[in-house]
């Protein structure tokens, strides 16, 4: 029998490979950025696992929420992306010291 | 018990290909690996009762965000191997966090589990309905109850339009462009005369 158990194990391991992709693609800023999508994906479903085991919907609308943030996220991160490349011809961002903050 | 096959044909689909967007290296597989973990989710989510949340996400991140994604690193002429340099260097430390991580999160599964904390139940305005499909009764809830939210939702859109477009708009010098005032503003008088050359004279502007 399927659970509530087996849907946050599930989302914990996809949160995990978020955050292992960030530390292991340091450098690749397009990789980067996926594996924020896919932290945010396991938050969704996170978000509708408890939504269908409280029987309360405000899961699945804030997941919604989750969804438009993501999106608007991606697309200012590949702008800024772009025009970073077209500044400096590469997307390396490990040494990113423009603003010498 | 077919409940229990969809779920871990789901399940581990999406760790599997969730693992390969991470690790793939030509960042094309890695988006294409992470459309195949959308997918999944879109699957567990339908198992959980949520279509409409399913097949947004099957619209908005397959359809735009890893379009998105596909079209920027097909654009961008890359060197990708200079960039997975550091990948064995910041291995170790990603591993050590990695499961530290995932070891505190299964700890919390497991005490939980152990006990039935009475974390919340569902609010009498937010239960959900009976004899509503899932789409209906989220709409029902949207856009009356968190209809002020929906709308900042719609800004929060608007802005990152505007924002990428500002971002990557770039003005050229050098290009003649179209002026629409302009060519509005040409009368037929100006632009046109009427002649009637003799025969083997031609027309002299």
């Amino acid at each position: 029998m399927i659970g509530i158990g087996h849907y946050v194990v599930v989302s914990a391991i996809m949160f995990v490979l978020g955050v292992l992709g960030i530390f292991l693609n340091r450098k690749n800023v397009i990789i980067i950025l996926m594996a924020i999508e896919l932290i945010l994906l396991s938050v969704n479903l996170n978000l509708v696992a408890f939504s269908a085991y409280l029987h309360d919907l405000v899961g699945q609308i804030f997941a919604m929420f989750v969804l438009t943030v993501a999106a608007g996220e991606a697309a200012i991160g590949l702008a800024i992306l772009v025009i970073y490349f077209r500044g400096r011809g590469t997307i390396a961002v490990d040494d990113v010291n423009r603003m010498k903050g | 018990m077919i409940q229990a096959f969809a779920f871990y044909l789901f399940a581990t689909l999406m760790i599997v290909s969730g693992a390969v967007t991470i690790l793939a290296r030509n960042p094309v597989h890695s988006v294409l690996w992470l459309i195949l973990a959308f997918f999944n989710a879109a699957g567990l989510m339908v198992l959980a009762g949520a279509e409409f949340i399913a097949m947004l996400l099957i619209i908005v991140y397959v359809g735009a965000v890893a379009v998105l994604f596909l079209f920027v690193v097909m654009m961008l002429d890359i060197d990708f191997a200079e960039l997975r340099a550091g990948f064995i260097r910041n291995a170790p430390l990603g591993v050590i966090l990695a499961v530290v991580l995932f070891v505190e999160l299964f700890v919390g599964i497991l005490v939980r589990s152990a006990g039935d904390m009475a974390i919340g139940t569902a609010g009498a305005a937010t239960a959900v309905p009976a004899g509503l499909s899932n789409t209906a009764a989220i709409g029902a809830l949207l856009y009356t109850r968190y209809l002020f939210v929906f709308e900042a939702a719609g800004f929060i859109l608007l802005v990152a339009m505007i924002g990428a477009i500002v971002l990557t708009h770039r003005q050229r010098s050098g290009v003649r462009g179209q002026n629409i005032a302009k060519q509005i503003a040409r009368r037929p008088e100006e632009a046109t005369i009427n002649l009637q050359p003799e025969v083997g004279k031609g027309v002299s502007l």
